[in-house]
């Protein structure tokens, strides 16, 4: 019976819990609804929990941790002389176990002992998938049973079917914490790994960064090559590019909305403006590459400059156009929570419109304004498409945005795609730069939303 | 387009030049019209907020040196007509006055008149005190930078210390003028921003209700400094409370729902009003 | 109290400094002003120049060239035994049919040297086609049929963009090229390979069908695990989650979770699904698990501030007359809630659609021909898809990049009208 039968079933038989219990009670307080604690289909819905959660749960766990359990057993009914070996060489051996077990072709040759093990494992991977479904529909069948026997008129169903939602409820919300956390322990773990192979010191401190010399395995890392520095002033050069088109036009376009322009063109434009942000970052990155990367060249070569086709500019330039809607939102939002107050005191002293911005409204925004602006920072280290489309891969210590510099992410992407070895150096060098990266923009954000908050604060 | 100028090409061409006060169409009890030392003259204002019309037909003239009170229930209109005559009413979306208001015979809302100057001459002090989020001597200081009335620091500092002992806040906050002017009490932010408004030396000061956030003390200590401004400068001064406009105006307009009922002298108005409805506000009956 | 000073200044005085700065202000006013808007023009005049660029680039793509030949469809050749088998049919030599029927067309070309560029004319294809146009109608076997053959991607190239310095043709083939197009057998058709075939090498038989299905399941995972998760986790957070540490702590993450660089999910999905869970690489059902981890954010975000806009007095309403809060909140609130959380649903889902770098980290960059058919096949999506043809040197690429790139934008588009139709619809005055 196949996984997805079984929970067919155990749908099926929970409907029928569902019927079977709402069809009792009502039996039992003879048709009047005025008897029951809850509504009748509270007590259906107690009877079809009990009958599917249980048994689902057991799926599950049977279904996960089966062949561990297999294993392990087969483990101990083999020869000594074939587990007492170094790890790696017992995982061969239960590979071929298993590939022997499903009729594969082993690596090595099968010995008696290998392939009577073998048989062994089939029969009980066999048994297991005969025993599992008998084992869940009984539950299931239990479920409904306990069910029914549990419910009377006076039986508060609601209640309990309630707790169950709220547990469930709590499991969604915590999801966001499991993600959390499961982002820090992999990237953690994995860049703990490469910090073995590579000293902290020498990944933070060191000034150059060429991964592919640590790809032959007898030279692990230690040739040095994996100083972060060039990365980061090349991300940093990147960012600071996009911020300083980001900043002003993002700026003046949130003042202009908010203080200047009429409803209607404010109702038409904002939404406009905002399309810059829903772009997805691939066509960015594209149009970044094949047409800004040119124009950028051309216009350097029209002024006697030598650009890199993959110049920092151009690929600042796009991500900055890319980030101008967090800016300017953000700075709308901060604006606006300025107290009309302080506008009306200001225009009443005989004030222009742009002396009340410039004077009053902006130095009382500012630390909003200053918590958008690392927001958008952090989205502008964060960006990936753009920089790994549109800047290079060759790392340079520069300060010439005219020349190519490459990224955190453009390394990362670089390090990650194609097939390596999960174990390589440089594989567990794009965990290191993705703790990095996530470091960066963690501290980015919080600092960001604690500025934001602040100023909320003292406005309401 | 911006709503300054979007009010000025809406304005209507028919805005007079009218010497002779135009008797309202709606008889306005009392005496509105004053013979000499006159600083501000309303003629027939009518205020709109899109379709809703909130003033009809007022027409009062404001005594020099003098304070004029405006009186009556909430949402009379008595606000919506103090913002008209620095033209505040210019900065919220969808308002239109019709009328003439001159300030010493100058139409305020002829064509062509800026704001700007025109709020330098006539300056406001609002309901919440609403100091910059900056230091006390940056509020005093605001104004005079903005209109470059002063030429170096020592006569700036000069102007800061005169308008702050004006208002009474000097002997106060002489100390720490760099400290916040957010951080002060609610009465002495009230006072900076009174020191705020007359360090540009206004000739007309408007008061929409600024005693409203304040305690009982703090209260009489703005009232007090009301009486002494007096000498120097007009003051139209919006209040719910009968006590204080009967304590600190010389005379005093009655609204009610939109129109002006009675004008006259503050004692004439408390203790024998013309008008029924002032009567009965002032009685109590209702407001 | 000190007496006062007597003011340094005299109203003249001001008078006269105020109207004397009022120009220069003004002028102030206006440039700020003027600044705002060409900041606006310039946002705006972006955005318009990106997209007329790319739909200028890429709106040849839509169309494809192919050329009239004459093929003799020699029962001999194909069917010897004149059984119309379908297995028999597949087998026949159709390369050799086109190449004949260029040569019938082409007498003069005699050197083999130039026959090989003379069959380099039409596309690898072409023979795939044909075979398939003969299986489809066996009738057609012993006939001679004038058939449009797809051209290579060279010559379309040639016949689309006749301003351009250099092809990658010889003379010879130029001169072949331009009698053909002269006698009216060189022609635009609809290019429905592209929307019907997966990646290839040869730019003329790529398409996006396989990106687009992959796209397809990875959203269907990403809608159907997040759209549930999302609003469970806002109903907690925003109706029954004390404030203690614990949801303080989770509101903390979820804030943090939506500012992290979607990168990071991507090393997320490889360590802890293909690493530790040992999940397929490139499979559009890890796509769709990173995915949702990254929507999932964006979709409490939405779906909390959708249930905080519903009054307090529906809910006190319904409490009020005896209902637990689970029932006020399943029968009042959340009702009223749908439609904001739909919409945010919908915008997570665009976002989530035009997503690439966490799929780059999972594998979904590998070069597929076959359009997936599960959950579990190797995959890869249209963003992806755009990445990879980005990267392609031949200049044939380069429209059907941005051909995708007009896909991939048109879905965002609908679904963003989607979104705004349903917040109109169903926006409520309270």
């Amino acid at each position: 019976m196949t996984p997805s039968l079984i929970v067919a079933i155990l749908l099926f038989l929970s409907l029928a819990g569902y019927w079977l219990g709402r069809r009792a009670v009502l039996g039992m307080a003879s048709g009047d609804f005025r008897r029951l604690h809850s509504l009748p289909r509270y007590y259906g819905y107690y009877v079809a929990l009990l009958t599917l959660l249980p048994a689902l749960l057991l799926l599950v766990l049977w279904l996960s941790l089966d062949e561990t359990v297999i294993t392990r057993l087969v483990m101990v009914d083999l020869p000594p002389a074939l587990t007492r070996q170094p790890e790696a060489e017992t995982s061969l051996l239960l590979n071929d176990i298993r590939n022997l077990a499903t009729g594969n072709i082993a690596s090595g040759e099968a010995g008696p002992a290998l392939r009577a093990a073998a048989d062994h494992y089939r029969r009980l991977l066999q048994l297991s998938r005969m025993i599992l479904p008998a084992a869940v529909l009984l539950l299931a069948l239990g479920g409904i049973a306990l069910g029914l026997k549990a419910i009377h008129p006076g039986h508060r169903a609601r209640p309990a079917v309630e707790r169950v939602i709220r547990w469930g409820l709590i499991l969604s919300a915590s999801i966001a914490i499991l993600t959390t956390l499961g982002i820090v322990l992999s990237v953690l773990f994995e860049a703990l790994r490469f910090f073995q192979k590579v000293p902290l010191t020498e990944f933070l401190f060191g000034l150059e960064w060429s991964p592919q010399i640590a790809i032959r395995t007898d030279q692990v890392g230690s040739s040095g090559a994996f100083g972060i520095a060039p990365l980061f002033a090349g991300t940093l050069m990147i960012a600071a590019i996009a911020l300083l088109v980001a900043v002003p036009v993002g700026l003046l376009s949130a003042i202009y909305l908010g203080e200047f322009a009429s409803r209607r063109v404010r109702a038409w434009v904002k939404p406009l403006l905002e399309i810059l942000a829903g772009v997805p970052t691939v066509v960015y990155g594209f149009f970044a590459a094949l047409v800004v990367a040119p124009m950028v060249r051309a216009a350097g070569e029209a002024f006697g400059l030598e650009v890199s086709s993959e110049s920092a500019l151009a690929a600042g330039l796009v991500m900055g156009v890319m980030i101008i809607p967090f800016v300017s939102s953000l700075s709308d939002d901060v604006i606006n929570a300025v107290p009309r107050a302080m506008r009306d005191g200001s225009l009443a002293m005989g004030a222009t419109h742009a002396e009340t911005i410039l004077r009053v409204v902006l130095p009382a925004a500012l630390p909003g304004i200053v918590g958008g602006i690392l927001l958008a920072a952090s989205r502008a280290i964060g960006e990936t498409m753009i920089v790994v489309m549109a800047a290079g891969v060759g790392a340079r210590l520069t300060a010439n945005p005219l020349e190519s510099v490459t990224t955190i992410t453009v390394q990362i992407v670089t390090l990650l795609v194609g097939d390596q070895e999960f174990d390589s150096p440089k594989t567990l060098a794009a965990f290191a730069l993705g703790l990095v990266l996530f470091i960066a923009t963690l501290l980015l954000n919080v600092l960001a939303l604690r500025v934001v908050r602040k100023y909320r604060e003292a406005y309401e | 387009m911006d709503q300054e100028t979007a009010f000025m090409t809406a304005v209507e061409p028919e805005r007079e030049r009218r010497e002779e006060p135009v008797i309202p169409r709606e008889e306005t009890l009392g005496s509105p019209f004053l013979e000499k030392k006159v600083t501000l003259g309303a003629r027939n204002v009518n205020v709109f907020y899109g379709d809703k019309q909130a003033l009809f037909d007022v027409s009062i003239d404001i005594g020099r040196h003098q304070v004029t009170a405006f009186i009556g229930p909430s949402g009379c209109g008595k606000s919506t007509f103090l913002r008209c005559f620095n033209r505040m009413n210019d900065t919220i979306d969808g308002c239109r006055v019709e009328g003439g208001i001159r300030l010493d015979g100058e139409d305020i809302y002829a064509p062509g008149m800026d704001v700007v100057p025109l709020r330098a001459r006539v300056g406001m002090v609002f309901q919440k005190p609403n100091p910059f989020p900056k230091s006390i001597y940056e509020n005093v200081a605001y104004g005079p930078r903005l209109h470059g009335l002063v030429s170096n620091r020592a006569e700036l500092d000069e102007l800061v210390e005169s308008s702050l002992q004006r208002a009474g806040l000097w002997d106060e906050v002489k100390d720490r003028l760099d400290a916040p002017g957010t951080g002060l009490s609610g009465g002495q932010q009230q006072r900076l921003c009174i020191a705020r408004a007359i360090a540009i030396h206004p000739e007309v000061i408007l008061m929409d209700e600024p005693c409203s956030a304040l305690d009982p003390i703090a209260t009489a200590r703005v009232e007090e400094l009301i009486d002494e401004l007096r000498q120097r400068y007009t003051i139209v001064i919006v209040t719910h409370s009968m006590q204080q406009a009967a304590r600190v105006s010389q005379r005093t307009a009655y609204f009610h729902m939109g129109r002006l009922v009675e004008v006259d002298k503050t004692d004439k108005i408390f203790t024998n009003p013309s008008h029924e409805l002032t009567e009965a506000y002032i009685t109590g009956r209702f407001g | 109290m000190s007496k006062p000073k007597k003011s340094p200044i005299k109203r003249r005085a001001i008078h006269e400094a105020v109207e004397a700065g009022l120009e220069r202000r003004r002028r102030r006013d206006r440039r700020l002003r003027r600044l705002g808007l060409a900041a606006i023009l310039l946002g705006l005049g972006f955005l318009a120049f990106m997209f007329a660029s790319i739909a200028v680039l890429g709106y040849g793509a839509f169309w494809q060239t192919r050329i009239q030949l004459e093929i003799h469809l020699d029962a001999g050749e194909i069917d010897p035994e004149g059984t119309r088998d379908p297995t028999r049919l597949a087998q026949a030599d159709y390369p050799g049919l086109i190449k004949r029927a260029l040569r019938e067309r082409f007498p003069q070309v005699r050197k083999r040297r130039l026959k090989r560029q003379l069959y380099k004319l039409v596309s690898s294809g072409a023979a795939w086609e044909l075979r398939n146009e003969v299986l489809a109608n066996p009738a057609l076997v012993g006939s001679r049929q004038k058939m449009w053959i797809t051209a290579d991607d060279d010559v379309d190239l040639w016949f689309k963009h006749p301003d351009l310095k250099e092809y990658r043709l010889s003379e010879a083939q130029q001169a072949w090229l331009r009698d053909l197009e002269q006698k009216g057998q060189m022609r635009k058709f609809f290019n429905t390979a592209f929307f019907r075939h997966g990646d290839s090498r040869e730019p003329e038989q790529a398409g996006i069908l396989g990106a687009l299905t992959g796209s397809l399941y990875a959203i269907l995972v990403t809608l159907g695990l997040s759209l549930p998760l999302g609003i469970a986790a806002a109903i907690y957070l925003e109706e029954f989650a004390p404030r203690n540490r614990w949801t303080d702590f989770i509101e903390v993450n979820i804030n943090n979770l939506a500012a992290v660089p979607s990168i990071v999910f991507g090393l997320l999905g490889l360590a802890v699904f293909i690493n530790i869970l040992g999940m397929p690489r490139s499979a559009p059902l890890v796509g769709g698990l990173v995915l949702t981890l990254m929507t999932l954010p964006t979709l409490i975000i939405a779906g909390r501030a959708a249930l905080k806009s519903v009054p307090p007095s529906i809910r006190e309403a319904a409490l009020g007359i005896g209902a637990s809060r689970m029932q006020t909140v399943f029968h009042h609130v959340l009702p009223l809630a749908m439609p904001g959380m739909l919409t945010g649903t919908i915008i997570g889902m665009a976002q989530a659609l035009g997503e690439t770098a966490p799929l780059l980290m999972i594998g979904m960059v590998a070069f597929i021909v076959d359009v997936p058919q599960g959950m579990l096949d190797p995959a890869t999506v249209l963003p992806v898809q755009i990445y990879l043809w980005a990267d392609s040197p031949e200049r044939a690429f380069l429209e059907k990049t941005a051909a995708a790139i007009l896909v991939l934008l048109a879905f965002l588009v609908l679904m963003n009208l989607a979104a705004i139709w349903l917040r109109r619809k169903f926006e409520k005055k309270w």
